[in-house]
């Protein structure tokens, strides 16, 4: 055991730490999830590509470096820490790239991952539908052969800043016959094919962020299947495991989160209510408990161990810190908790609020944690299902 | 970064988990409760013969010259099998006092002694109010103002303090302080007092967190078993998800452990950050573990006569012994520099 960064790793988090400084947009970006501020991020992605920092853990061949579990973590560790803009392009990076990379062919890997990469193509995730959020498998928009091309019909939402996304990646029914699961297909859909109509939906933020996409005789070539046809539950299997574990949210941005509560606390002096002192304390110790357990599970992983259903434990995890790092904040700033972006007296510019806000949607997402803990209960722990 | 245990140390928790099995079965446990020791006849002696109990020692003295790196797993051991051997008090924190700061003939006598298992080491430190097993020891390793005495058992006076873990023999200890008992004073002293409470702390992390994994490993077993409405208990959601939230508390507080061990074992910078923010952890976790098992268990876990109870009431004082949660989250606040 040793705890201790390698030389490389050091002067890999010192290389990454001064770009950041020298790179970082001196006035913070107005947030991804509105109209203006997507297309600035989209700009932000093509500098990190054009300095080789948007896909650290990618093959050289696709944009990347090549960099290990652990320069990864690290990488997250930094990006977080120095107040970089969010990333635009987060879903298709962590959730569609790792599914590219298992089941896409050559000819679809050097296709996408490039113009994914430099933030020429933003991809959104079109997967729940009105009547399959939990119960996925139970999702109804068909896609039926014709020749050399698929006609959708049918109907996705809550589809993460799709309104404005270049490409989705979505799971559809290609045999109607076939029970649940099996039948579906993963299908790539660029936004502007014939037939598929967007309509922005207001988030709990006021954001117009999520789309209802709404596909009518919608026609997509058969060379954007992703596996084979049939195969797309495997398939997207494959994404949500990352998507739960080691890819979708790493330390780096609960860790940062935590430093700069530390801060707020600071800064605010102690409060009337000596309790708060406390929850900033565990909230700071639970992001380091998620750090080591990362980095614990990535040691694992690089010995050649696989992330099963492990992942459920840490997804329940982040996102139940995440919310009480931001509750805590709320906690701290009272009355001004409520202030939003622009309010001469908000305190950070509103963003405990807004992060706040945003964390209420992770124990929603990517599988509620309700369904988490089935699957803990069921496949870590082994308990009966009936 | 390299974030795993060797071989050798897993192979050694094996051979530890092996033994506890098979001579610290809970009837052991249980008869602990009720014997003149509170521990289990012949176990320490197997555990020195293996090395476990002298394990923190130099080899010159005896020893196997290891770390905290190496006691962790064990002593994670320890509070699965509800061991009420001085694992904690002795080699964890006793020898490496002795093999710090004991610089006279004192020390140099004890520690070959203690390495060996002859000579059983107790620990009071100012911050504790109780000795665990200080009318068993030979030896107390007691702390006064700056300094560390080892004061022979025949030169205290112990009360007894029953505690709800009839197998955790606490006592208040009388004495008074003499030159022949001194180990290490003045700055030293204190920075040695402080140490040991830290090697304390963690020991007591690792246990708590092994005794969370047997709870929560208990609890799975039974609620698969009984069955009511005609189906196992473990089919409803609501058992489910008390056990899923024990599972990822204990799959979160154990790397934060063995930070913690690594941290102390190389006297990194923020060991005593990383100590704190350990025993808080592993101390709700093993609160949660033991609320969630004796719940899910219904009556049954209510008896005295089901096992289930040794482990809730070692759970309860590892959480509470060494710092509780709370005392804890006080210290790493004032690391963090976050005033009060």
């Amino acid at each position: 055991m040793d705890l201790a960064f390698t030389p490389e790793q050091d002067a890999f988090r010192h290389e990454l730490r001064t770009w950041l400084q020298e790179h970082i947009p001196a006035e913070p970006l107005p947030p991804m999830d509105t109209p203006e501020g997507f297309e600035l991020h989209r700009e932000w992605e093509k500098k990190l590509y054009e300095g080789r920092w948007s896909v650290v853990n990618w093959p050289e061949q696709y944009g990347g470096r090549d960099c290990s579990l652990v320069e990864w973590l690290i990488f997250e560790e930094e990006y977080y820490l120095s107040g970089a803009p969010g990333r635009v392009n987060n879903n298709g990076i962590s959730l569609l790239a790792p599914t590219l990379f298992g089941w896409g062919a050559e000819e679809q890997k050097d296709r996408f991952l490039p113009k994914m990469a430099s933030g020429e193509e933003i991809w959104a995730q079109g997967w729940s539908e009105p009547n399959a959020g939990s119960d996925l498998a139970s999702l109804t928009t068909k896609a039926v052969r014709d020749g050399d091309t698929f006609v959708l019909n049918g109907q996705k939402t809550w589809c993460s800043r799709g309104a404005w996304a270049d490409w989705i990646f979505c799971i559809v029914r290609t045999d109607p016959e076939a029970q649940r699961h099996k039948g579906l297909s993963y299908l790539l859909v660029p936004a502007d094919a014939p037939g598929l109509h967007r309509r922005p939906v207001e988030r709990l933020d006021g954001e117009p962020a999520f789309a209802e996409l709404f596909f009518e005789d919608c026609r997509v070539h058969e060379s954007n299947l992703l596996g084979g046809e049939g195969d797309g539950w495997n398939v997207a299997m494959a994404t949500t495991s990352s998507e739960r574990g080691l890819n979708l949210r790493a330390p780096g941005r609960f860790m940062a989160a935590a430093e700069r509560l530390g801060e707020l606390y600071r800064n605010l002096g102690p409060s009337a209510d000596p309790g708060l002192r406390d929850e900033v304390v565990q909230a700071w110790m639970n992001a380091q408990a998620y750090r080591w357990q990362t980095y614990w599970t990535a040691s694992r992983i690089a010995a050649g161990g696989e992330l099963g259903p492990e992942s459920s434990l840490m997804k329940v995890f982040w996102s139940e810190l995440d919310l009480e790092l931001h509750a805590t904040a709320l906690r701290l700033l009272g009355e001004r908790g409520e202030l939003v972006r622009g309010a001469p007296d908000a305190v950070d510019d509103g963003a405990w609020m807004g992060g706040y806000l945003f964390a209420l949607s992770g124990p929603i997402y990517a599988g509620t944690n309700e369904i988490q803990r089935n699957i803990i209960g069921e496949r870590v722990l082994g308990l009966p299902r009936k | 970064m390299q974030f795993a245990f060797t071989e050798d140390q897993r192979l050694f928790q094996e051979t530890v988990r092996e033994i506890l099995t098979n001579e610290c079965p809970p009837g052991a446990v249980r008869d602990s409760w009720t014997n003149d020791t509170g521990r289990v006849p012949g176990l320490w002696r197997l555990l020195a013969d293996t090395g476990v109990v002298g394990l923190t020692a130099p080899e010159e003295a005896g020893g196997l010259g290891m770390s905290e790196i190496d006691l962790v797993l064990l002593l994670e051991e320890f509070g699965r099998a509800a061991a009420p051997e001085p694992l904690l008090e002795h080699t964890a924190v006793g020898i490496p006092l002795l093999r710090d700061h004991g610089h006279g003939a004192l020390a140099v006598e004890l520690l070959p002694q203690a390495a060996a298992g002859d000579v059983v080491l107790a620990v009071g430190l100012a911050s504790q109010r109780f000795v665990l097993g200080g009318a068993q020891a030979d030896v107390l390793l007691l702390q006064h103002g700056d300094e560390l005495h080892a004061v022979p058992r025949a030169a205290v006076t112990c009360t007894p303090q029953t505690a709800v873990d009839q197998s955790r023999r606490l006592v208040s200890v009388e004495w008074t302080p003499s030159p022949d008992t001194l180990l290490v004073g003045g700055v030293e002293g204190r920075q040695a007092a402080e140490d040991a409470f830290d090697r304390g702390a963690l020991a007591a992390a690792a246990q708590c967190v092994g005794v969370a994994q047997q709870l929560l490993d208990l609890t799975v077993a039974y609620v698969a078993e009984r069955e009511q409405f005609g189906r196992p208990v473990g089919v409803h959601q609501a058992v489910k998800h008390h056990l899923a939230d024990v599972a990822i508390a204990v799959e979160f507080a154990r790397p934060m452990v063995y930070v913690a061990a690594w941290s102390a074992a190389t006297a990194a910078p923020h060991v005593r950050r990383e100590v704190s923010t350990a025993k808080a952890l592993a101390s709700d976790c093993v609160d949660l573990a033991a609320r969630a098992a004796l719940q899910c268990h219904g009556a049954i876990g209510y008896t005295i006569e089901y096992d289930l109870q040794l482990w809730l009431k070692r759970g309860w004082a590892l959480a509470s012994s060494w710092g509780d949660a709370a005392w804890h989250r006080r210290r790493v606040a004032e690391e963090l520099g976050l005033p009060a």
